[in-house]
């Protein structure tokens, strides 16, 4: 184990480079360019092995991924906003097909207006193509977790994607305990592969049309897969912990064992939170945190049991779901409250788009807004906040 | 009976070469071609304009339809010189 400072961009490329894939097909994007920047000159330094292909998108940076996924080789690619809205098509694809590549992705505003700052539509547009999605607090648990989902993918037989907030994390510098390449090895263990299109001796037949008669079951199969990741998730989380003495989970708590009000984020924004709730229970108030880490697949049952005893939730998305009942993550923390006899008011606030800082004293504001929800003060079940009203 | 999707293979791809030899396509056809025997001289008309070799043909000779494999266009029927083949409503 060594400490070093590093940008969320630098500790993810060095994270693929202690993997080292056996192949990165990638096209560069702010703010994640650093990331397959700094791993083509790994590639170049020999420090790799890597095939490294440089394609002219993000479509074809997939689709690669995909064929060389299928072909059995430990694949990995990076991008950001426009660059995984480009990939969509494909990213359904290499779910289906079941192949275990790895983003690195970096949490940008998707366009229009152009903007290159920190928001979640991204990966929040992307949140039901069956891919595993983990959304890191800070720079260190992206490079934790970018280890981490390169087993678990394996062990899922499903793609993952680490995301990492861009700017406030892919550029900002912190403190990193890097592990040693041969701890790292150790850790993912063998590139396992769900099945070989180069194996001549056992020929399959890839993508095949898929009609009324099998497609249903095809479907069912792969939400399967994603309903038992919970269990790979946790299990490699809790063997990273033993290992190397940082432990995750689905979900993080934060000081909710006797919260009457909670916030539930995730990405970065929870460091600025958890210092409010901090604030905050000095002053003598029962808030409470839940950062979800693991948005896909959804832990309803983490959820649930952080915050069935808690008065009034307030759900902070930093994606609007434009026309939707709320933004992504209220919907789904509201819904799978809902069969719940005692459980919480939980109210919507969409706040941070295109970075759009998000202050100490913005979070206090919800907090301040539930917590009058509770006392009988109406407000709106849906709130924008830290926009010019 | 069909596999349920817990018997099938991951990534729903196929294990077994050339399995689309078993892949029926004429099941969506509303018409079917009946060839009359008496009036059929053999042309080859149907056998060349057939755009799915559905056309069975055996020693020169056609012998009737693959219907496994006819969508029912009714192009035979229209090209056929002596009016051998009709076309029959298919019936649920």
């Amino acid at each position: 184990m060594k400490v070093v400072a590093k940008t969320a961009n630098e500790a993810m490329a060095e994270a693929m480079r202690q993997i080292n894939p056996d192949v990165v097909a990638a096209y560069p994007i702010t703010p994640a360019t650093e990331i397959v920047q700094i791993f083509s000159s790994f590639v170049h330094d020999g420090l790799v092995d890597t095939e490294f292909i440089a394609v002219e998108s993000e479509h074809s940076a997939m689709s690669a991924c995909i064929g060389a996924a299928a072909a059995g080789a430990r694949v990995m690619t990076s991008t950001s906003s426009q660059g995984l809205a480009l990939m969509d098509e494909v990213l359904y694809i290499a779910a289906a097909l079941r192949l275990p590549i790895v983003i690195c992705e970096i949490n940008r505003a998707l366009s229009a207006p152009i903007n290159i700052h920190c928001d979640h539509s991204d990966t929040m547009n992307v949140r039901d193509s069956g891919w595993i999605q983990i959304y890191a607090e800070d720079s260190q648990e992206a490079y934790d977790s970018v280890i981490q989902a390169m087993k678990i993918a394996e062990e899922a037989f499903l793609p993952a994607m680490v995301t990492a907030d861009g700017f406030i994390l892919s550029h900002a510098m912190q403190r990193i305990d890097m592990l040693e390449d041969e701890e790292v090895q150790a850790f993912i263990g063998e590139h396992k592969s769900p099945y070989n299109l180069l194996d001549i001796y056992n020929p399959i037949t890839i993508g095949p049309l898929d009609l009324q008669d099998y497609f249903f079951e095809h479907k069912r199969q792969e939400a399967d897969a994603m309903m038992k990741a919970p269990e790979v998730i946790k299990k490699v989380a809790d063997e990273f912990g033993q290992k190397f003495g940082r432990k995750y989970g689905l979900v993080e708590e934060y000081r909710l064992d006797d919260a009457e009000y909670a916030i539930v984020v995730i990405g970065s924004t929870a460091g600025t939170a958890k210092d409010t709730v901090d604030m905050m229970r000095d002053k003598g108030h029962k808030v409470g945190l839940l950062r979800i880490r693991v948005f896909r697949p959804f832990p309803a049952e983490e959820i649930v049991k952080a915050l069935k005893n808690v008065r009034v939730v307030g759900v902070m998305d930093r994606a609007d779901g434009v026309n939707a009942y709320g933004g992504p993550v209220f919907m789904e923390v509201r819904a799978a409250l809902y069969e719940e006899e005692k459980k919480p008011d939980v109210y919507s606030f969409v706040y941070g788009l295109g970075g759009r800082d998000v202050k100490p004293v913005d979070i206090e504001r919800v907090f301040q807004m539930i917590m009058d929800a509770d006392k009988g003060k109406k407000i709106d079940r849906l709130n924008y906040i830290g926009v010019r009203e | 009976m069909k596999e349920t999707w817990k018997e099938l293979p991951i990534g729903a791809i196929i294990k077994e070469p050339g399995s689309s030899k078993r892949f029926e396509t004429g099941d969506w056809r509303t018409e079917r071609p009946v060839l009359d025997p008496e009036k059929c001289i053999h042309c080859m008309f149907c056998w060349i304009y057939c755009p799915d070799s559905s056309i069975k043909v055996e020693n020169g000779k056609m012998e009737g339809f693959l219907y496994e494999y006819c969508k029912g266009c009714g192009i035979c029927a229209d090209v056929c010189p002596t009016k051998a083949i009709t076309m029959v409503r298919e019936e649920v």
